[in-house]
């Protein structure tokens, strides 16, 4: 796959000498999902803001579609759509013209059978004749989205689209950007949702202080960096761990009702067998088992706090 | 250029123009019918004719310019301080346009909206006092001038502003009482010699007596000096806007 986006040694610094950016590069290939984790303040949205044109880059160079964002900025501009963070939006002025408003803005001339059908994908159509104020606030950002697509973009940003939005709506979210790829649009969502990242990403970043941690394909990073964890749980409660299983990596939990035992997928061995073989052998009688593999969140925390430390 | 795009602003302004016509068209006939009741009979009864023109009809192209002048800032002003303060300016930092198609979208609605309320004033005038306009082209040239230059002053002070207050401050503190003291409602060489030349200094001046030379053919100041004022201003806040967008100075970080 080829890259739609190339971003590199980007650098911003703002007057106060605030450093937000500390020389990004990041390649997005040409349809994916990326998913761009960080804490807040981590620079994911000033990163946005600078590939969109809104903020001016201190040095570096990023293209779209080989065309420079500032040299070539129409070209570049035309590429690409952005659903900001925040909701904004003419509040006086119907869906429709707004939308329209956008499309036109970038360019493109007028083609009411394709906004129709951006509507229609958002299930904004009906309120087509409605002012922006009256919507709720989950149908604003879809018209934040639908503005983002009304001049037909290659690439799409969404900054935080999930930010403050109910479950339903936040899964009806999943399912647009799902759609969206479906069609082609390369995707790069900025989030602290950890879950968001781990359902619909292709490729996770993690970006911390300004500068990009890892970018990994999620599945690949989960599976490396995954660790799983076993529990043993017993009929009895011991008071400490029996010396015959000091061998193992083994910690008391629940009041000394239960074994945890963390060990490594990729290993050669995972050492299970001799654990639950010496846990039979010091006479602890079992009352369960369970397995449970580590989330992309707990890596994340780890890279964060490993960053910190 | 980006013609769609400056198309796309233009109209998307007049929407909002359109959407309160009513106000639109009330409020300077009212203004325009109290400045008769005012000005002219209050006035006008006691000063009968200002170089050869009736009072009532002296003050025509003052109260056109007062009103076209405050029409244009305001709705320039609010035109682009309005994005900036919903947000919504993102759009126009990230789409494919440069500073002069934003300008000429933004600037040429604002001057558009002034230009017809400067028309609908001219009427009801008319209704008022006999107006004879002895150079129909140069008093639309003016018109159209003054819509366009104060519609840019108007858009540099929207970008300025950081509040509502401040938007309202340089119409109120400066535009305002230049054109007071522009000679609107009088002119300059009713004044003492001392304040005669003071008023120079006014720039306001200039476009006043070039408008009201194309209605009466009498003006307080050469008519080429008129249009070499305007023209100047014109070029003068296109060259400040042009640095705002080269610098990014309060839209873009």
């Amino acid at each position: 796959m080829s890259n739609i986006l190339s971003i590199t040694d980007l650098r911003k610094s703002y007057a106060g000498g605030f450093e937000a950016l500390k020389g990004v590069s990041l390649d997005i290939r040409e349809g994916e999902i990326l998913a761009l984790l960080g804490p807040n303040g981590a620079g994911k949205t000033t990163l946005i803001s600078t590939v969109c044109g809104i903020t001016t880059p201190t040095s570096g160079t990023v293209t779209v579609g080989g065309h420079d964002i500032q040299s070539d900025y129409r070209a570049a501009r035309q590429m690409i759509g952005l659903v900001p963070q925040e909701i904004n939006l003419e509040p006086f002025e119907t869906v429709w013209n707004t939308v329209r408003f956008t499309r036109g803005l970038f360019g493109k001339p007028r083609n009411d059978t394709l906004l129709e059908q951006i509507l229609r994908k958002l299930s904004l159509w009906d309120k087509r004749k409605n002012a922006t104020k009256e919507l709720s606030g989950g149908m604003k950002r879809r018209v934040l989205i639908a503005k983002a697509l009304a001049h037909e973009p290659r690439v799409l940003f969404l900054d935080e689209p999930t930010a403050g939005v109910d479950v339903e709506l936040r899964k009806d979210m999943w399912e647009i950007v799902a759609e969206l790829k479906k069609d082609g649009v390369t995707i790069i969502l900025t989030t602290h949702y950890i879950e968001e990242a781990e359902a619909i990403a292709d490729r996770v970043g993690v970006i911390n202080s300004g500068q990009i941690l890892l970018v990994e394909d999620k599945d690949t990073l989960m599976a490396q960096m995954g660790k799983k964890q076993l529990e043993v749980e017993l009929t009895e409660a011991i008071a400490e761990i029996p010396a015959a299983l000091s061998q193992h990596d083994l910690t008391l939990i629940r009041d000394g009702h239960a074994l945890l035992y963390t060990y490594d997928t990729r290993a050669d061995r995972t050492g299970i067998t001799a654990l639950l073989n010496d846990v039979a052998q010091a006479g602890l009688v079992l009352n369960d088992v369970q397995t449970r593999q580590s989330s992309l969140e707990d890596i994340f925390v780890d890279l964060v706090s490993g960053e910190r430390a | 250029m980006n013609w769609t795009a400056i198309a796309s602003i233009y109209r998307f302004e007049m929407a909002r123009f359109f959407r309160t016509l009513a106000q639109s068209f009330i409020s300077p006939v009212i203004s325009t019918s109290l400045y008769f009741v005012v000005f002219g009979a209050a006035i006008g009864s006691r000063i009968q004719e200002v170089e050869g023109v009736s009072y009532g009809a002296f003050i025509v192209p003052g109260l056109i310019m007062l009103s076209v002048i405050t029409q244009s800032i305001s709705n320039a002003s609010f035109g682009i301080y309005f994005p900036k303060f919903i947000g919504t300016v993102y759009e126009l930092l990230s789409a494919p346009v440069n500073f002069l198609e934003i300008v000429c979208g933004y600037v040429g609605a604002a001057a558009t909206k002034a230009l017809f309320i400067g028309v609908v004033i001219l009427a009801t005038s008319m209704l008022f006092v006999d107006v004879s306009i002895q150079h129909p082209f140069a008093m639309l040239a003016f018109l159209v001038l003054t819509c366009l230059s104060f519609a840019l002053l108007g858009f540099i002070i929207g970008i300025w502003a950081g509040s509502f207050e401040q938007l309202q401050l340089v119409p109120l503190l400066i535009v305002t009482p230049l054109i007071f003291l522009g000679g609107s409602f009088y002119s300059i060489s009713m004044l003492p010699p001392i304040w005669q030349t003071v008023t120079l200094f006014n720039p306001v001046v200039y476009l006043i007596s070039g408008f009201r030379w194309s209605f009466f053919g009498i003006a307080d100041v050469p008519i080429g000096l008129s249009l070499l004022a305007i023209l100047g201003f014109t070029m003068l806040c296109l060259g400040v806007i042009w640095l705002i967008f080269r610098t990014g100075w309060r839209i873009r970080s």
